[in-house]
C-alpha cells in the first residue's frame, strides 16, 4: 500500500516594531523579566487596547510580498483561553477576517518548480513566557503583545522537502521585506505543522497530525519524514491514525505524543469590543506596496543579468537580505562586482563561519571593503597583504587605505624604484643569469625571490616578472 | 434547553467549580435564561448585518512609538508571589507552552 | 455638611469668594458620610486621604468650578492608590497603579474624590444586592434597595453626602437606580466618554455618567469627563459641548415620541401615571407628543443579556488569580489556582452571567446566541434610529416599579433581569439616556426617562431642566432621612 501525505504549515514571524501591537510597551529581545510591561501587558482592569499601526503595515508588507489579497474591512477577534501567559486569558488576533488571504510562493524541489498557495495571514499578539522550577513556574510578561503575523499556508505541499523549501523560501521573502529578523533560534520566526497521510487513489482525506517544538526547518524536514513512516505503519497494520498533537524529539529523531486533541478545545472567538472595526485604505496598501524592499528573486535577476555575477554566486549573495544589502553597497562604491561577489563568498562567509557570526555583528562596512578591493585592483597592495588588511578591517574596523599606508604595505609597482634593485641582484647573481639563460626556468624563482627579500616582500609580483624578463633578455 | 452536561461543560470552560449542591440549581436558572434567549430564533434576520461595535469611528491607529508608562515594581505591587521579578504560580501541569 | 440646599454653583461661589475652604468643605463632607454610613451603606470604600487632597487644592488655590468640590466615585472606576473592588471578593485587595481617564479629569479639575461607592458586584444587578459588601439602601426607606447597580452612587447622592457622584450603566445601572432614589442621572452616548481605566462588564455598552439632584450639576460634571481619550479608540472625536452652559428649558417645538410599548401592562399603573404627567408638563410647555411603536422592544431582553453576558465571560476572564487580587490557597497546580481563585471569588450571580456568556459564545451556540443576539441588535437600532429621525426625544418610564424591598427578588434572576427592560435599549443602541425625578408614588420616586440621538446629550438636559424647574422635586428630602430629624 502506498500513501500520499499532505502538509500544511502554520508560521507564526514577530514583527520588527518598536511598540507592541496593541500597547505602547516597548519591543525588546532579551530584556529584564517584567521590564517592557505596563498595565495593559498585565491585563489589568479597566485597560483597553489600542492598535499599533506599524505592526500592522508589517504584517500588509509580509501579505504583499506573498502575493495576498489585502482585506479591506476587518475587524480583530478575541481567543479565549486561560494560561499564565496569557494575561487577559484572550488573545486579540484576526480570526475572522484576516488581513491577508490567497497568497502564494514558488519553490524548486529537485529541479520543479511549485506554487505553493498561503490561505490566509493574520496579526496578532504574542503570549509571554513561562518557566518552570520545581513544583512552581514562574511568568515574564516582557513578550506579551509584541505583533506577529501568522501565515497559514495551503495543505499544498506533498513531501518533507517540499516543506523545506517552502520554509526556506517564505523566510527569504519575509527577511528582505524587513519586517522580521525570522531567526528560528531567537523565536522570531516558529512553524507548526499538519500533516496526514492517506492511500493513494483514496479521495478521503487522512487524519491530521500537529506536530511542535520544531526549533530548526531541518527538524521539521526529519520530524515530517518520521511521521510519514510513522503513520504509514500504523494504516498498513490497519490501525488509525489519533487526532492528536505530537513533538519532535531532537535527541532520537522521533516525533512523542504531546496529548490527544478531546475536542475541548473551545476558543470561543468573537468581535473585539474594546477596538473599532478597521477600514483598511487602499492608497495606503499601495503606498506600501511601493515601499517594499526590492525582493531576493529581482535581486538575483540583476546580479545575473546586469553585473554579470555567475548564477550559484548570484543565490549564495541573496540568501540573506543583510548579505545581498551589503553586496549592494559595497558595489555603490565603485567596487567591481564580481570581486566583491568572490570576496563576500569567500573570505568573508569563512570568517563569519569561523567564528559563527553574522555579517552585521562585525566591524566590516560596504565602504572599507570597496576600498580594500580597489586597492588591490589598481595594485597597492598585493593580495597577500590584502588578507592582512581584510583581517584587520572585519576585527578592528580599521579603514584599510590608511592602516596599509601607515604600515608601511603599499606594494612598490614603480619600474624607476625597482629596476635598479632588479639590476643590481643580477649583476651580483651571474650564476643563475647563466641557468637561465641554460633554459632552467627554476633560476627565475630564484631571482624573484632576492628581488622580494631586498624590496621586503613589498613589490609588485607582476611589475617585478615583467622587468626582470626584459632585463634577462638583454643580458 | 440547556443540560447539565452542557453546563459543566461551560463551567470546564470558565474555569470554575459549582459546588454538587449548587450544580442543579444552576442547570435550572440557566435553562430558564436560555429558554428565555432561544425567543431570538423567532426573528426573521436574513440579510441583517450583525452589529458587532458601537464606536461612531473606524480605523483608530497609534503610531508605532515605544515607552515606559509603569515601573516593574508598580507591576508586580499587586502580584500575590513575586520571585526575581517573576509572577510565580503553581506548577503548570500542562507544559505545552503557549499557543 | 449635607448638600440638600447646595449647587456646585452656590459651592463654587462660597470656595471662590473663601467663606469655606475645600479642606473644610471635605471634612464636613466625610463627617456627614460616616455618620449616615450604618444605615446606608453607599461605600466600599471612604476615602481619607481625600481631607490631604483638598489642603492641596486649597495651597493651589480654588480655580475651576469643580475645585475642592467633593464627589463620589463608583467602586468599579479606578482611582490610583485607592482601593477599587467593584463590590467583589476576587478584586478586595486590588490597589490601582493607574487612574481611569474621568479620574484623572476630575482630579484636574480640582474635584475631591471622597469615597468609592458600592455596587452589585461587577455592576451585574440592580439592586447592590449582589455586593460582595453587602447591601446599600435606599434614602427614602431603608427597607428597599437603591436599586443597581450604581446604588450606592445614587443612595450618596440622594442622602446628601455629595453634589455628584459617578456611576455606569450597562443597562440601565445609573438610570433605573437614580429613578428609585429621585435624583437625575444620565448615561451619555457611547464613546462620549472615555472607559479606559473603568472595570469592564460589556465592552459594547459600558458608559460612565453622572448622578446629582440638580439636571445643572450633572451637565457641568459630563462636561468635564467627557471627550476623546487615546487610550479609548471607541471613544468619540466629536468635541464636547459645554452643556450647563447651554441649557435652555423652553420646550417649545422639541418632539416627543412615546413608545406605546413602553406602557407594559406588567408596570405599575401608578408608576406610569406619574410618568404620564410628566409628559403632560411638557404638552403644557410647547412640546409635541406623539406614540410612536418599538416592536422589537420584547426582544430587547434577549439581546441584552445575551451581549452582556458574552462580552463579561471573556472580561471577567482576567480575574485568574495570577497577577493581582484575590488567589486561592492550598491549591497543587495552575488548573486549581484558576478554578479555586474564580470560584471563591465570584459571586454567584456573576458566575450565572460568565456561564450563560461562555455557553453563548461556545462552538455551537454562537450562531444561534451571540451572532443571532448581534443581528436583533442591528433591527433594534433601526427601530430607535428610524423614530429619532423624526423626533428629538423619546420618553417614558425608566422602571417597572418603584423601589422594591431588599431580598424581594435576589432568588429570581431571571424576574430580575426583566425589570431592566425599559433601560435596555439605550444600551443596546449606544444613545443617551437619563431619568428625570418625576413624582413619587406612596413616598417612593419615579423617574421619567428621556433618550435622544447620538451625541445630541444636550436635548436631554435641556427637557430635564425644564421638568425640574416646573416640578422642583429636589426640594424634597428623602422620607426616610426626614424621619430621623
Amino acid at each position: 500500500m502506498n500513501f500520499e501525505t499532505t502538509i500544511g504549515l502554520e508560521v507564526h514571524v514577530e514583527l520588527k516594531t518598536n511598540s507592541k501591537m496593541f500597547s505602547p510597551s516597548p519591543v525588546a529581545y532579551g530584556a529584564e523579566p517584567n521590564t517592557n510591561t505596563n498595565v495593559i501587558d498585565f491585563g489589568f482592569p479597566g485597560v483597553l487596547p489600542s492598535v499599533n499601526k506599524g505592526g500592522y503595515r508589517l504584517g500588509v508588507m509580509v501579505a504583499l510580498a506573498l502575493n495576498a489579497e489585502i482585506e479591506k474591512h476587518t475587524h480583530f477577534d478575541r481567543k479565549n483561553y486561560f494560561y499564565p501567559d496569557n494575561p487577559k486569558a484572550y488573545q486579540l488576533t484576526q480570526h475572522e477576517k484576516p488581513l491577508g488571504h490567497d497568497g502564494w510562493l514558488e519553490v524548486e524541489v529537485n529541479g520543479e518548480k511549485k506554487k505553493i498557495g498561503i490561505e490566509e495571514l493574520h496579526v496578532e499578539e504574542d503570549a509571554g513566557k513561562n518557566t518552570h522550577h520545581g513544583n512552581s513556574s514562574y511568568v515574564d510578561l516582557n513578550r506579551q503583545g509584541t505583533p506577529l503575523v501568522e501565515i497559514v499556508s495551503k495543505a499544498d505541499m506533498h513531501t518533507p522537502d517540499e516543506a523545506y523549501a517552502y520554509l526556506e523560501k517564505l523566510r527569504q521573502i519575509v527577511q528582505f521585506t524587513g519586517a522580521s529578523d525570522v531567526k528560528m533560534e531567537e523565536g522570531s520566526m516558529r512553524v507548526d505543522t499538519n500533516i496526514s497521510i492517506t492511500p493513494i487513489g483514496s479521495d478521503k482525506l487522512g487524519t491530521k497530525v500537529e506536530l511542535k517544538n520544531l526549533n530548526s526547518f531541518n527538524y521539521v524536514r526529519m520530524g515530517l519524514a518520521y511521521e510519514e513512516k510513522r503513520q504509514a505503519a500504523i494504516l498498513k497494520n490497519g490501525g488509525t491514525i489519533g487526532q492528536e498533537t505530537r513533538r519532535f524529539d531532537e535527541k532520537t529523531g522521533e516525533t512523542v505524543l504531546m496529548r490527544v486533541k478531546s475536542g475541548a478545545d473551545d476558543y470561543r472567538y468573537f468581535p473585539e469590543p474594546d477596538l473599532p472595526a478597521f477600514n483598511i485604505d487602499p492608497s495606503w496598501i499601495k503606498e506600501i506596496k511601493d515601499s517594499l524592499p526590492e525582493p531576493a528573486e529581482e535581486r538575483r535577476n540583476r546580479y545575473i543579468n546586469e553585473l554579470g555575477i555567475p548564477e550559484y554566486d548570484a543565490g549564495v549573495l541573496t540568501d540573506t537580505k543583510e548579505m545581498s544589502d551589503f553586496f549592494d553597497e559595497t558595489v555603490k562604491y565603485d567596487a567591481n562586482p564580481k570581486l566583491v561577489s568572490n570576496w563576500l563568498m569567500g573570505e568573508v562567509n569563512g570568517y563569519l563561519n569561523e567564528k559563527k557570526i553574522g555579517l552585521l555583528d562585525t566591524k566590516l562596512t560596504p565602504e572599507h571593503l570597496a576600498k580594500m578591493i580597489n586597492l588591490i585592483s589598481d595594485g597597492t597592495i598585493s593580495s597577500k597583504i590584502a588578507k592582512k588588511v581584510f583581517q584587520e578591517t572585519i576585527s578592528n574596523g580599521t579603514e584599510p587605505e590608511g592602516w596599509v599606508k601607515e604600515k608601511g604595505m603599499v606594494q612598490e609597482s614603480d619600474p624607476a624604484v625597482l629596476k635598479p634593485m632588479i639590476v643590481d641582484v643580477l649583476d651580483n647573481n651571474q650564476q643563475s643569469i647563466d641557468d637561465f639563460k641554460n633554459g632552467k626556468d627554476r633560476a627565475v624563482g630564484f631571482l624573484i625571490g632576492q628581488i622580494m627579500k631586498k624590496t621586503r616582500g613589498q613589490a609588485n609580483p607582476k611589475v617585478v616578472n615583467k622587468i626582470l624578463m626584459e632585463e634577462l633578455n638583454i643580458r | 434547553m440547556i443540560s447539565k452536561e452542557e453546563v459543566l461543560h461551560v463551567a470546564e470552560l470558565a474555569n470554575l467549580k459549582l459546588k454538587d449542591n449548587e450544580v442543579d440549581g444552576f442547570v435550572s436558572q440557566l435553562d430558564d435564561i436560555v429558554t428565555m434567549a432561544s425567543q431570538l430564533s423567532t426573528v426573521d434576520t436574513e440579510g441583517v448585518e450583525p452589529t458587532y461595535h458601537m464606536s461612531d469611528t473606524t480605523t483608530v491607529f497609534r503610531a508605532d512609538e515605544g515607552k515606559h508608562t509603569q515601573t516593574r515594581e508598580e507591576l508586580l505591587e499587586n502580584v500575590p508571589e513575586v520571585q526575581d521579578n517573576l509572577i510565580k504560580v503553581p506548577s503548570i501541569v500542562d507544559k505545552e507552552d503557549g499557543e | 455638611m449635607d448638600y440638600f440646599n447646595e449647587t456646585i454653583d452656590l459651592l463654587h461661589k462660597k470656595l471662590a469668594d473663601k467663606e469655606i475652604t475645600a479642606e473644610s468643605l471635605t471634612k464636613d463632607t466625610l463627617q456627614n458620610i460616616n455618620d449616615k454610613e450604618a444605615k446606608l451603606n453607599a461605600y466600599v470604600t471612604v476615602n481619607d486621604q481625600a481631607t490631604e487632597d483638598a489642603k492641596k487644592v486649597d495651597e493651589k488655590g480654588i480655580e475651576g468650578r469643580l475645585s475642592g468640590i467633593p464627589v463620589a466615585i463608583k467602586d468599579n472606576i479606578l482611582t490610583k492608590g485607592v482601593l477599587t473592588t467593584a463590590s467583589s471578593k476576587i478584586l478586595s485587595n486590588f490597589m490601582p497603579i493607574y487612574d481611569a481617564t474621568v479620574t484623572e479629569k476630575l482630579k484636574n479639575a480640582g474635584a475631591i474624590n471622597v469615597g468609592k461607592t458600592n455596587l452589585d458586584e461587577f455592576a451585574m444587578g440592580s439592586s447592590t444586592e449582589t455586593s460582595y459588601y453587602g447591601t446599600s439602601h435606599n434614602a427614602w426607606d431603608y427597607t428597599k434597595v437603591p436599586g443597581g447597580s450604581s446604588g450606592g452612587s445614587a443612595a450618596a447622592v440622594a442622602s446628601g453626602d455629595v453634589i455628584a457622584a459617578l456611576g455606569t450603566d450597562t443597562g440601565g445601572s445609573i438610570r433605573q437606580p437614580a429613578s428609585f432614589n429621585g435624583i437625575f442621572g444620565i448615561k451619555p452616548t457611547y464613546g462620549r466618554v472615555s472607559r479606559w481605566g473603568v472595570i469592564a462588564f460589556a465592552s459594547s455598552l459600558d458608559q460612565v455618567g453622572v448622578m446629582s439632584k440638580r439636571v445643572e450639576d450633572s451637565a457641568e460634571v459630563l462636561t468635564t469627563i467627557a471627550g476623546h481619550d487615546v487610550h479609548d479608540s471607541t471613544s468619540s472625536e466629536k468635541e464636547v459641548p459645554d452643556y450647563r452652559a447651554n441649557l435652555n428649558k423652553d420646550m417649545h417645538g422639541v418632539k416627543i415620541a412615546v413608545p406605546k410599548e413602553f406602557w407594559h401592562e406588567g408596570t405599575d399603573p401608578e408608576v406610569l401615571k406619574t410618568v404620564d404627567e410628566a409628559i403632560e408638563t411638557y404638552k403644557k410647555l410647547g412640546a409635541t407628543v406623539e406614540e410612536v411603536s418599538l416592536p422589537s422592544l420584547k426582544h430587547a431582553v434577549e439581546v441584552y443579556y445575551v451581549i452582556a453576558s458574552s462580552e463579561a465571560s471573556s472580561n471577567l476572564q482576567r480575574y485568574d488569580g495570577v497577577r493581582y487580587g484575590f488567589r486561592a490557597k492550598d491549591v497543587k497546580n495552575i488548573k486549581e489556582l484558576f478554578v479555586n481563585s474564580r470560584s471563591e471569588g465570584f459571586g454567584d450571580e456573576v458566575k450565572r452571567r460568565i456561564m450563560l456568556g461562555t455557553f453563548t459564545l461556545s462552538a455551537g451556540a454562537y450562531d444561534a446566541y451571540f451572532k443571532k443576539a448581534a443581528q436583533v441588535r442591528t433591527i433594534f437600532i433601526n427601530e430607535l434610529k428610524a423614530v429619532l429621525d423624526k423626533y428629538d426625544l423619546i420618553a417614558g418610564p425608566v422602571t417597572t416599579s418603584t423601589a422594591f424591598g431588599i431580598g424581594e427578588k435576589i432568588d429570581d434572576p431571571l424576574a430580575m433581569y426583566m425589570n431592566d427592560i425599559l433601560t435596555i435599549p439605550a444600551n443596546l443602541a449606544g444613545l443617551p439616556a437619563a431619568s428625570v425625578p418625576a413624582g413619587t408614588v406612596n413616598g417612593l420616586p419615579v423617574g421619567l426617562q428621556l433618550m435622544a440621538n447620538s451625541f445630541d446629550e444636550q436635548a436631554i438636559f435641556n427637557a430635564a431642566y425644564a421638568l425640574q424647574e416646573e416640578n422642583k422635586f429636589y426640594e424634597q428630602i428623602p422620607t426616610a432621612l426626614k424621619e430621623e430629624d
